[in-house]
């Protein structure tokens, strides 16, 4: 409960968004294009696969701002980046190692159990392939 | 399931109240009874709550009065039946509500204070409050314009709330207090007659020698369209035909109740800490001929233009931060088969977007809200849009640069939402145009953002061939000693030499080692110290290190943190940082969103400062680019992060202030306690030291900015001078797509920062704009002082 109430507290105070359903071939000058609208971005931290070592669909952006992060939950949430709508959300903050996917083959685990084709994310889900 | 009657019977105060709120705020919204029933219902239940819930229920309608402007008259005659049933009650809400009027007025809330004033005035169409009074108010309004040294927008923002009240009680007042308002008229005519209009050029989307016959009104300033739309209004005998009257319906209750006399109300004096709204221009696209078969679009002088627009923009003011919300009370604007509604709200929103010096809302917000809204309207609205693209386009040689900035950004981001789907063959004419006019110079610049939100090959992809022309560059590093046939120019070895040893993992100390044998093309022998300006040292070690982290910005970035000491080192003088900032363009010509983000990154790291950009930008190094739009994001990114600063400092020093007078507070009521003295004692010492360091900081910080600011005019003096001079010389016209966009980006200097540079007005005349200036540019600098005279 102590750890709830700490995880909420971080969340108000943040100025770190988690994006995800990126296309695995989104840049990191892409997202840093679409985020700066909402304002001047302090940090953006790609997600990696933690295998291959290459980007697995999903990164933090961290601004200095807290306004300009609520911001970018307003108006670039829900809308597209590489013709994906992509989505966010407040997260409590970038610690190492939270750069890597968690799914068993080394990206996200969303990717793991999907039965859709997706070309931008490595075609099928894992269990699939 | 429990014990329904107990619930029954002990309801909490709290969640009545929490009821009435919402009951209140939602009469009006979409129904299966009419709005009439709903609101006597309302008034039925408000009245029986009035014993118990007075206090509450007032305060929830004044601030609904004040933040739901769109629903005005509903609220009205809600206050009308309230007020015919209880007349005390009518009285209190008329004295809660001027109350709320001067509390706004004296925090310069001047937009709700307007809306304020319009409920005052409707109230009289529901016979809560005296018409005889309310001219009287008016009255007082309109003598703003007799006072004697104020701003010019003081008085044009009692005009406008007098004027812009007329729609909804004009017809009442002239029925009632004809010789009164023909007198108040009369000095509105001669009050916009004498008023100066400087200014009126720097605030319009479109510069043109002769408005578009079929806009006359834009680029109008908005007292001068309000104007005319009264004096329309009047000579159609006040009879005004879209606003909801819900009123009407009650009208055998309403005249039956009593009403209530204003207090007479003094506007607030002018003090020193007043800040009234800027000047406005109306903005126009549309008129009757662009719709023509749906409903007739309202004409430009009428006055259910200015009410339409009014609302729509209160519901944007509404529901800016929800954009789903707010596209859905858009669309469910009444009237809707009556008027173009779809034309509206494209037009109110572009108005929005290109407001001059700025947007009201965040830019982004209205990207969104246009996609939300044709994902609500996919049928109608993506035709208007893309109608309204064109009609923008075909102007682009009129537009304001600072407008086509946003529109370069807007319509490169909608693109991206559309997989960049757009009839480019329809502008196939600004292929033949020299490439510095404003159409094709307008497509590249999308096309380059448009790049930037994907990449290169996909821009290829999505233009026909001929506009290869118009397409960015390949964003791809350029290394001068890459290649082996480079190996004759100075300095190829301490490049290959720093690229092998950066490979493998060298310290800065390693570095610094490599450098010294680089040779100074300024001087015959090095100093002893070495650090003297080296522009050799420089260019080798920027050009290796960026190449070396060309993968991506958190490489560069990266790289930027490991060698940050080399970089301070080499930078430190002036002419260092410029070097370094020339070296980076050199590298990164072909990249300029990495050249923002790098040059961001090194003010940031103070590897160089914000006047050194300014100087860079101004350089003729970068002459071929200055007309360029990134260059112009960078100065102003720049600019801003001064100002940040500034700011930060500033808080910094007040809030050790604020600690510091808490301390002596604290001491102060136990001065019984000796050691608490003693301590706090120690402590001053601390936190006064802290005050004088942080004092000179501001100090400092706040020169700086000053300096950058002298800075920028007096580089933009300079070049347009040279500019001036070499056309008087050579008799050629001065009005070069160079010049007219030179000239907007100094304006825009000052529109962006305004409230900052009105600290620096005496240094300006005095120094910098001086009487012997060009006319041209001494224009510009008179126009910017008229904006809050």
């Amino acid at each position: 409960q102590g750890t709830r109430y700490d995880q909420e507290r971080l969340l108000r105070k943040s100025c770190t968004l988690y994006v995800g359903n990126l296309s695995f071939y989104t840049t990191e000058e892409q997202i840093h294009e679409l985020f700066g609208k909402s304002g001047d971005i302090k940090k953006v931290i790609m997600g990696l696969d933690k295998v291959k070592k290459t980007a697995c669909g999903f990164c933090f952006v961290e601004y200095y701002a807290r306004a300009d992060a609520e911001n970018a939950m307003r108006y670039i949430n829900g809308t597209r980046l590489d013709d994906r709508i992509i989505r966010t959300d407040w997260d409590a903050g970038f610690k190492e190692g939270r750069q890597y996917g968690r799914g068993r083959s080394g990206g996200q685990v969303r990717d793991e159990y999907r039965q859709d084709y997706d070309a931008g994310r490595g075609g099928y889900g894992k269990t699939v392939q | 399931a429990g014990q329904p009657h107990k619930r029954r019977r002990t309801s909490e105060p709290s969640e009545i109240e929490e009821r009435l709120e919402s009951l209140i705020c939602r009469v009006g919204e979409k129904s299966n009874s009419s709005l009439e029933s709903n609101l006597e219902g309302l008034a039925g239940v408000l009245e029986a709550d009035l014993p118990n819930y007075k206090s509450k229920i007032l305060r929830i309608l004044c601030t609904v009065a004040r933040l739901l402007p769109e629903k005005l008259t509903v609220y009205t005659t809600l206050v009308g039946l309230l007020n015919a049933r209880n007349y005390n009650f009518g009285g209190e809400f008329v004295e809660a509500m001027i109350r709320q009027l001067k509390e706004c007025l004296k925090v310069n809330m001047y937009n709700e204070a307007v809306h304020l004033v319009r409920f005052l005035s409707d109230l009289v169409n529901c016979h809560v409050i005296a018409a005889p009074s309310m001219v009287a108010m008016f009255e007082n309004f309109v003598g703003v314009t007799q006072e004697e040294d104020v701003p010019q927008v003081r008085c044009d923002w009692y005009m406008f709330a007098f004027l812009s009240s007329l729609p909804w009680v004009g017809k009442e007042l002239y029925e009632k207090k004809d010789a009164e308002m023909d007198r108040l008229l009369s000095q509105t005519e001669s009050y916009l007659k004498r008023r100066q209009k400087i200014h009126v050029p720097m605030l319009q989307v479109w510069t043109a020698d002769k408005p578009h016959p079929q806009e006359e009104v834009s680029g109008f300033y908005y007292l001068d369209c309000l104007w005319s739309q009264i004096q329309k209004l009047k000579k159609d005998r006040w009879q005004e035909r879209h606003i909801l009257r819900p009123y009407l319906a009650f009208d055998s209750i309403l005249c039956e109740a009593l009403q209530h006399n204003l207090p007479p109300f003094t506007p607030p004096p002018h003090t020193e800490d007043s800040v009234y709204p800027m000047p406005r221009v109306i903005f126009r696209m549309f008129d009757y001929t662009d719709d023509p078969e749906g409903p007739v679009m309202p004409g430009s002088h009428s006055v259910e233009r200015f009410v339409i627009e009014e609302n729509l923009h209160c519901i944007i003011k509404s529901h800016w931060k929800e954009r789903k919300t707010c596209a859905a009370q858009l669309l469910s604007y009444p009237g809707n088969n009556k008027i173009p509604l779809n034309y509206h709200i494209v037009e109110v929103i572009f108005a929005e977007l290109f407001q001059l010096p700025s947007p009201p809302h965040i830019e982004v917000m209205y990207t969104t809200l246009l996609i939300e809204l044709c994902k609500l309207q996919p049928g109608s609205l993506p035709q208007v849009l893309a109608q309204a693209t064109e009609m923008l386009y075909m102007r682009l040689d009129t537009m304001n640069t600072t407008c086509v900035d946003r529109f370069i950004n807007w319509f490169s981001h909608h693109l991206s939402n559309f997989q960049f789907r757009w009839s480019w063959e329809d502008w196939s004419d600004c292929l033949t145009q020299d490439l510095e006019k404003p159409k094709p110079k307008f497509v590249r610049e999308v096309l380059e953002k448009c790049m930037r939100l994907s990449y290169h090959q996909r821009i290829i992809d999505i233009v026909p061939a001929s506009f290869s022309v118009l397409s960015p560059a390949n964003p791809m590093c350029i290394y001068k000693y890459g290649d082996e046939s480079n190996r004759s120019l100075p300095g190829y070895t301490v490049a290959l030499c720093l690229t092998i040893a950066i490979k493998n993992k060298a310290s800065n100390e390693e570095i610094f080692s490599i450098l010294k044998d680089v040779p100074n093309p300024n001087q015959d022998d090095d100093d002893d110290e070495g650090f003297t300006f080296n522009p050799l040292k420089i260019e080798v070690f920027v050009q290796t290190l960026l190449h070396l982290a060309a993968k991506s910005f958190s490489h560069s970035f990266s790289a930027l943190a490991k060698f940050h000491e080399v970089f301070k080192t080499l930078a430190e003088s002036d002419e260092g940082k410029l070097h370094v900032l020339r070296v980076v363009y050199e590298v990164w010509k072909n990249h300029p969103q990495m050249i923002a983000v790098l040059v961001d990154k090194m003010i940031r790291t103070q590897i160089v400062d914000c006047a050194a950009v300014a100087n860079w930008i101004f350089s003729s190094e970068l002459a071929h680019d200055f007309t360029r739009f990134y260059i112009w994001e960078i100065l102003h990114s720049t600019i801003r992060k001064m100002n940040k600063h500034v700011l930060k400092i500033h808080k910094e020093l007040e809030e050790t202030k604020a600690r510091l007078a808490r301390q002596h507070k604290r001491r102060d009521s136990d001065d019984d306690d000796d050691d608490d003295d003693r301590s706090s004692d120690r402590e001053d010492g601390p936190l006064e030291e802290q005050i004088e360091r942080l004092q000179e900081k501001v100090e400092s910080a706040q020169s700086e900015q000053k300096n950058l600011f002298l800075v920028i005019f007096q580089r933009f003096i300079m070049l347009l001078t040279e500019h001036l001079v070499r056309c008087e010389t050579g008799g050629i016209d001065v009005f070069t797509p160079w010049y007219k966009s030179c000239i907007e980006r100094l304006q825009q200097i000052f529109l962006q920062h305004h409230q900052i540079i009105q600290q620096y007005m005496v240094t300006l005349e005095n120094l910098l704009f001086t009487a012997e200036l060009d006319h041209h540019i001494l224009a510009v600098f008179q126009q910017f002082c008229a904006l809050q005279a």
